[in-house]
């Protein structure tokens, strides 16, 4: 068993804003990440599979069928965007980074079989870091 | 307790099965597939796992992993293109995954028999692809 893991760039701006507290509640919980016009981070997503090398190539998968699939259900939608505009932060679902690396994790779980079909790589962790002092990690799935 | 220790090496690979045609090696491993090869700047990190001695206060003498490391792989892989002159890929295929496996192989034996033990070998092959390996069957 192996892992290996790719890093992917995007830049977005959010504003963290519960619509059920009230105004002065979300000044005090978010600080100055709730300033009514947003702000931006130049996030890094780290993907990690995990699992068998294939003996006939010697890699575990296709490097390049892991970047289009994240460019196809993460960096098209999220790169130079602003976050609270997509429907995956509608209502409740405040765009803090906990409930962004949750997205991004359902995802692409939700597309993983069909992008590397008959069994192989998993995925195992997924990582987003919103600056260089914070970052928000996924549960391991060990299979 | 765990302890890395990181080294650098520059080496340059080809990922080309010559069994296979240009189509397929196209296929499978892209722009790495050129036969002429390409280079990184690669990064390992190896992390031990052992609790610190009594006396030294310390888990392994650094110096001495980092010796380990400079006979075991930086001199051998640094400046060379691993497939015409590091054995054994000639044969094996210098994919970052393989070539973190050999790297383990080669370190492994260091650690037996000593209070400690080889806990993992991360290899960063960019700054945007690194490989873990754990000793696990790969």
């Amino acid at each position: 068993m192996i892992e290996l893991t790719r890093g992917y760039r995007f830049s977005a701006s959010h504003r963290l804003h519960a619509p059920s507290l009230s105004e002065e509640e979300n000044r005090e919980l978010y600080g100055k990440c709730n300033n009514p016009f947003g702000h931006g981070h130049n996030y890094l997503l780290e993907v990690t599979a995990r699992g068998p090398v294939n003996q006939e190539t010697g890699t575990l998968l296709p490097v390049s069928s892991m970047d289009a699939l994240v460019r196809q259900c993460v960096l098209s939608d999220f790169d130079m965007s602003n976050l609270n505009d997509s429907p995956a932060f509608s209502g409740a679902r405040v765009p803090t980074t906990e409930i962004l690396v949750e997205e991004i994790d359902r995802r692409l779980r939700q597309r993983w079989a069909e992008a590397f079909p008959g069994g192989g790589p998993w995925l195992h962790r997924v990582r987003v870091r919103e600056t260089h002092n914070n970052s928000f990690q996924t549960s391991e799935n060990h299979r | 307790m765990l302890i890395t220790r990181r080294a650098e090496f520059s080496a340059s690979h080809a990922c080309y099965r010559s069994d296979w045609s240009e189509e397929r090696n196209q296929q499978v491993y892209g722009a790495s597939a050129n036969p002429r090869g390409h280079g990184h700047n690669y990064v390992l990190e190896v992390t031990l796992e052992g609790e610190p001695d009594e006396v030294t206060g310390m888990v392994m003498d650094l110096k001495d992993l980092k010796q380990i490391l400079e006979t075991e792989v930086v001199q051998p892989f640094d400046h060379r293109f691993l497939n015409h002159e590091v054995p054994p890929f000639d044969r094996v295929i210098p994919t970052p995954e393989n070539i973190t496996i050999e790297i383990w192989k080669r370190l492994a034996p260091h650690f037996s028999g000593t209070g400690h033990k080889l806990h993992q070998v991360r290899l960063w092959e960019t700054e945007d692809l690194y490989v873990d390996y754990r000793g696990e069957p790969a």
